[in-house]
């Protein structure tokens, strides 16, 4: 028999299950009523309380089952789960009807049980964490059995090539090589031409519209950075390899300069293009927060308003301008689309932000994209590689939550 | 004093309570002058009315303040003592719905001409507020900054003279000499309305305005501050809002009191306080409303 | 005494002059941002709105027996080169198909050729001289002309760029988008139930308030290595699936989902939970009855948001395979599948200029898109924005 019947026949056969032990409970509970006796709860509640019952655990015994059925291989047949956790239900119909009692607060029942349930959902967010911790740690692992952690963190040659070959057995994988030193260089030179562009326009932006703009100007502009961050980032790298970078090659000649159409320069300040409204937001809401009796304390100083806001409200706003600016940073090293698409694949340990250089994410996609087979080290090292841009992005994210909680704390302000 | 335009002439106080009486019958009685304060003018005041957006806030009001005295401004809360205070400094220029018609002048200038640059103007008329609001900088930077970027001091060594001389003034030098380089924030509230004092005094201004300095400090505090008012009047001229007439009987020179945004009573306090001249003022002074 | 107002008033005019600068630096780049914004979607206006267009040529086919066999000899050979191949080569089997068809001859509106289509915009062109004057010819005979491109919106992928559309993409999407709400919505507004109104304040509630945060931060790319080493990998979900490519960015929307409920249940005034237990309801009738439904249109808006941001993603589809050659439109959330910014990424990975104008067509469709789920969120805050 297929899954699906399976899986169809257990749906079907619980609902109506299900469906009996609703009326049976409400029939019960309304008779038990209509005789007199004063219960602790409505009907409706013990009738929910009985399909509970009758649900519940047999979704569990199904989830269980099938659990050690596919991972564990455990040779149980289908049927014998189907049945046993049908059993189950029915069992749980039993003891749903028979607790249609005076005494029992069936209310307090479900409301403990939707309490797990809810508190189970929030449980999910940890799973992921720990899921994403848990697959690039343990296939990392197995990458640094074959290959040394030392030259991963410090070798400066990225060359997998050979790796491929000893996977389609032939040769014996001793030419290749895994340093990713010239990637994380590569990352760090888009990030920082990315945050040269983002920083300025996203700090400035946030000043004019707190400090200088109109309401009117605001509610327009606000909501048109927030479309800066909306665009797909397929979009803004289709941009960044087909417009920007053709102008970049242009401006270069005209100086002389030769660059490459896959130069960092031209995904660099797309990117920070992207991250503006990042670091413009939270800045203009840190600014927003800063009490206005500064501004007036320096105002009435003699201090004019360029004054005021370079001398007392920036300073006073800057952790929270820290905490943008690193959030935008973490999101830039973690950009994938704009650099698979406008930034080169050649692993390139260079200062010239002109010549291509490849990024962490661009190699992370190469090497899961290919043919491969996925026990070859190239593959694995997309895990590696996945665990460093994990550890970074995660430091910067926590550092950044520390910032903004300092800054709140100072200002006693709970909206940020 | 002496660039005064031909209009406003050169006034006596008794001219301008004269003055006073014809334009604003709304001031009762005419102050009579204090034996022992000054009297020179420092601002002088006519007609002034303020509107938020449709709602008048000030009426007619027009009033003298004299140089080196503390006049102190009192009233029910609502009463427009600290819309006007603003005035003085134009910090009502932040509001946008605030309209002004009337005249303030200082020195013989209009205040609220468009000629006058706003800055200059609270640059020779300081202010501290309600709460004490120190930047987030050190305590030496909080009294520095000011003078620093009015140039009115080049070597660090002036500088630092300049500090010390200010919280000398204000009474914080000795609890704070040690630990200069620490955080404005980090001292107690009355230390902190102190250091915005020295912060005040720092800039060398004629006229500094208290917006009830020590309503949110605790009773000691207050007693070190109005001591301080006290000492500064013979630099400074001090025009202070305070919501306790018993601060105002101790340390002013003169009372303005103000009712639904109007002047009802302008006086010497201590004949304020004694033979008030209208009902209004002796049933707010005896505790009637307020 | 101090210096007069004229003193004072000369030493401010540099200070005032520097001040004016910074107001006129910090609008420059307010403006920078929003010129940035204008060159952008002017270029893909620009490059994007010719995919709506498409060259077809009128030509006559003669459905003859030579014809079943070399679809060659059903047109005019002149027109080969010109007439798109996919057309071409359907004429077999359509004969095959049909065989009452046979030796009958019909005058249809063919796709042209891409490089006719290029050359006819404007564009550089393989076409050789020859080939360019029968075009001019066909041109001034009115039998070439441009007409409204509707293969873009109903075809899938294709290799030949002027058969190549996005419809396989949308109902990809659309699928993909199903699985991700489905998971991502009921397990969001639980969480942030749990999290909002249920949750003591202990070591354990504030783990996961940072494990959030964090989550949201996180590079997507990630999610990606996490849908593959976990989901296909481990559980044997189907690769390039909507399945998988759904629970994938089910997870990463799960955070924007969380933290948007969690912002519309706190703005639900506590007075009305407390009237509410007044009148003796349990917590879990407080939330359902009166909180809930409350913050509905917050949820809802937040929800928008998040999908929007999972339907432009691509990083994580990538890893789990949905960036995918897909000429068909599925029909099963098992099947492999491909969605818009993966249409998006593959058409720009072509070398030929034609698929230039394809992939910002698609852009303009998916922008499209998205900025419409957008503002529809924006309307809805705006309707249902209670000041309390």
């Amino acid at each position: 028999m297929q899954t699906n019947q399976l899986l169809l026949i257990f749906c079907s056969v619980l609902l109506i299950l299900g469906l009996i032990a609703f009326f049976a409970g409400r029939s019960k509970a309304a008779r038990l009523r209509a005789s007199g006796t004063s219960m602790y709860a409505q009907p409706d509640q013990y009738a929910w309380f009985a399909v509970l019952s009758t649900a519940g655990p047999a979704v569990l015994v199904g989830v269980l089952g099938a659990f050690v059925l596919l991972l564990l291989g455990a040779e149980i047949h289908p049927l014998y789960l189907l049945s046993a956790s049908l059993v189950v239900a029915a069992a749980g119909l039993a003891v749903g009807v028979v607790q249609v009692r005076a005494d029992f607060h069936a209310r307090k029942a479900i409301e403990r049980v939707i309490r797990w349930v809810l508190a189970g959902a929030a449980l999910i967010s940890i799973f992921t964490t720990f899921g994403i911790l848990i697959s690039i740690i343990f296939e990392s692992l197995r990458f640094f059995e074959m290959h040394s952690f030392w030259e991963f963190i410090t070798g400066t040659t990225w060359n997998p090539g050979a790796s491929f070959l000893a996977a389609a057995g032939r040769g014996d994988g001793s030419g290749a090589q895994f340093g990713s030193v010239p990637l994380f260089a590569g990352t760090f030179m888009i990030t920082l031409i990315a945050m040269l562009v983002a920083v300025p326009i996203g700090l400035a932006s946030a000043i004019y519209m707190s400090e200088y703009a109109p309401t009117k100007v605001r509610t327009i502009a606000k909501p048109l950075l927030e479309v800066l961050a909306g665009i797909p980032t397929v979009v803004y790298g289709f941009f960044a390899a087909i417009t920007v970078a053709p102008i970049i090659v242009n401006i270069a000649g005209f100086f002389g300069l030769d660059a490459s159409y896959n130069n960092a320069v031209a995904p660099g300040v797309v990117m920070g293009i992207m991250i503006i409204p990042f670091i413009s937001s939270l800045s203009d809401d840190v600014i927003n927060a800063v009490p206005d009796s500064m501004r007036q304390g320096s105002l009435a100083l003699g201090m004019t308003k360029g004054e005021t806001i370079r001398d007392v409200v920036v300073p006073a706003a800057l952790p929270g301008v820290i905490s943008a600016s690193l959030l935008g940073m973490s999101r830039a090293l973690g950009e994938t689309m704009i650099v698979v698409m406008a930034a080169g694949m050649r692993p390139n340990l260079t200062a010239n932000p002109l010549e291509d250089m490849t990024t962490v994410t661009v190699r992370i996609v190469a090497a899961l994209t290919g043919d491969q087979e996925f026990e070859s080290a190239e593959t694995l090292s997309a895990f590696a590689l996945g665990l460093v841009l994990f550890a970074v992005t995660l430091t910067l994210n926590l550092v950044s939550v520390i910032m903004i909680r300092r800054f709140r704390e100072k200002y006693r302000v709970n909206n940020l | 004093m002496n660039s005064m335009s031909t209009q406003a002439t050169v006034q006596t106080p008794g001219q301008s309570a004269e003055r006073v009486e014809q334009q604003t019958p709304a001031v009762g009685q005419p102050y009579t002058r204090n034996s022992e304060a000054s009297h020179e003018l420092s601002i002088r005041v006519r007609d002034l009315n303020l509107w938020y957006g449709k709602s008048q806030a000030l009426s007619n009001i027009s009033i003298d303040l004299f140089q080196k005295n503390v006049t102190a401004l009192i009233g029910p809360s609502g009463c427009g003592k600290s819309t006007f205070l603003r005035c003085l400094n134009r910090m009502n220029d932040l509001i946008p719905s605030v309209s002004i018609s009337g005249l303030v002048e200082m020195d013989g200038r209009d205040v609220n001409a468009a000629k006058m640059d706003e800055v200059a103007l609270r640059r020779r008329v300081g202010m501290v507020f309600q709460k004490p609001n120190p930047f987030p900088k050190s305590i030496y930077e909080n009294i520095a900054y000011a003078p620093r970027m009015h140039d009115m001091v080049s070597r660090k060594a002036d500088q630092d003279e300049l500090v010390e001389k200010a919280l000398r003034d204000s009474g914080l030098w000795n609890e704070v000499k040690d630990k200069l380089q620490e955080p404005g924030t980090s001292l107690s509230g009355g230390q902190q309305q102190r250091l915005c004092i020295a912060r005040a005094i720092a800039v060398q201004p004629d006229v500094i305005l208290m917006d009830e300095p020590t309503s949110a400090l605790d009773p000691i505090s207050t007693a070190t501050i109005e001591d301080l008012m006290d000492k500064l009047k013979e630099q400074f001229t001090i025009v202070t809002v305070t919501h306790n007439m018993q601060q105002a009987a101790r340390v002013a020179d003169y009372t303005a009191f103000f009712h639904l945004g109007e002047v009802i009573e302008y006086n010497d306090t201590k004949v304020m306080f004694s033979t008030p001249a209208q009902k209004k003022t002796e049933d707010y002074i005896s505790g009637r409303y307020g | 005494m101090s210096d007069s107002f004229d003193q004072i008033s000369q030493q401010l005019k540099r200070r005032h002059r520097k001040s004016a600068r910074l107001k006129w630096l910090s609008m420059g780049a307010l403006g920078l941002a929003g010129l940035f914004l204008l060159w952008f979607f002017t270029d893909m206006l620009i490059k994007g709105l010719p995919a709506f267009q498409q060259a077809y040529v009128e030509t006559e086919i003669s459905y003859s027996e030579e014809a079943a066999k070399d679809a060659r000899q059903a047109i005019d050979s002149d027109l080969i080169p010109i007439v798109s191949r996919t057309e071409i080569r359907s004429i077999p089997l359509l004969l095959r198909n049909e065989p009452d068809r046979i030796g009958s001859r019909e005058t249809r509106w063919l796709l042209a050729n891409s490089e006719v289509d290029q050359y006819l915009k404007g564009h550089r062109s393989k076409l050789s001289d020859k080939e360019i004057a029968t075009v001019e010819r066909l041109v001034a005979s009115g039998q070439v002309e441009q007409k409204f491109n509707s293969t873009f919106f109903t075809q899938g992928d294709s290799k030949t760029a002027e058969s190549a559309g996005i419809l396989s993409a949308v109902v990809g999407t659309i699928m993909t988008m199903i699985v991700t709400l489905a998971i991502a919505f009921p397990i969001g507004v639980m969480t942030a139930i749990y999290l909002e109104e249920f949750a003591p304040d202990n070591r354990f509630t504030q783990l996961i308030e940072i494990n959030i945060n964090n989550l949201a931060a996180i590079p997507s790319i990630l999610f990606g290595l996490l849908g593959l080493a976990i989901f296909i990998n481990f559980f044997g979900v189907p690769r390039s699936s909507p399945l998988v490519g759904g629970m994938t960015l089910a997870l990463m929307t799960l955070p924007v989902i969380i933290i948007s409920t969690r912002t519309a249940l706190r703005s639900v005034p506590e007075s009305i939970r407390h009237a509410a237990f007044g009148l003796g309801c349990s917590r879990w009738q407080v939330v359902k009855d009166h909180v809930l439904p409350l913050a509905m249109p917050g949820i809802m808006t937040g929800s928008i948001i998040g999908l929007a941001q999972a339907m432009g993603e691509t990083a994580p589809l990538i890893i789990v395979g949905m960036v995918a050659f897909i000429p068909d439109v599925g029909a099963s959330f098992t099947e492999a599948a491909t969605v818009m910014p993966a249409q998006i990424f593959t058409w720009a990975s072509e070398p030929e200029k034609a698929f230039v104008e394809k992939t910002a067509g698609g852009i303009l469709v998916l922008l499209t898109i998205l900025i419409s789920l957008n503002a529809s969120a924006v309307v809805l805050r705006k309707k249902f924005e209670r000041r309390w």
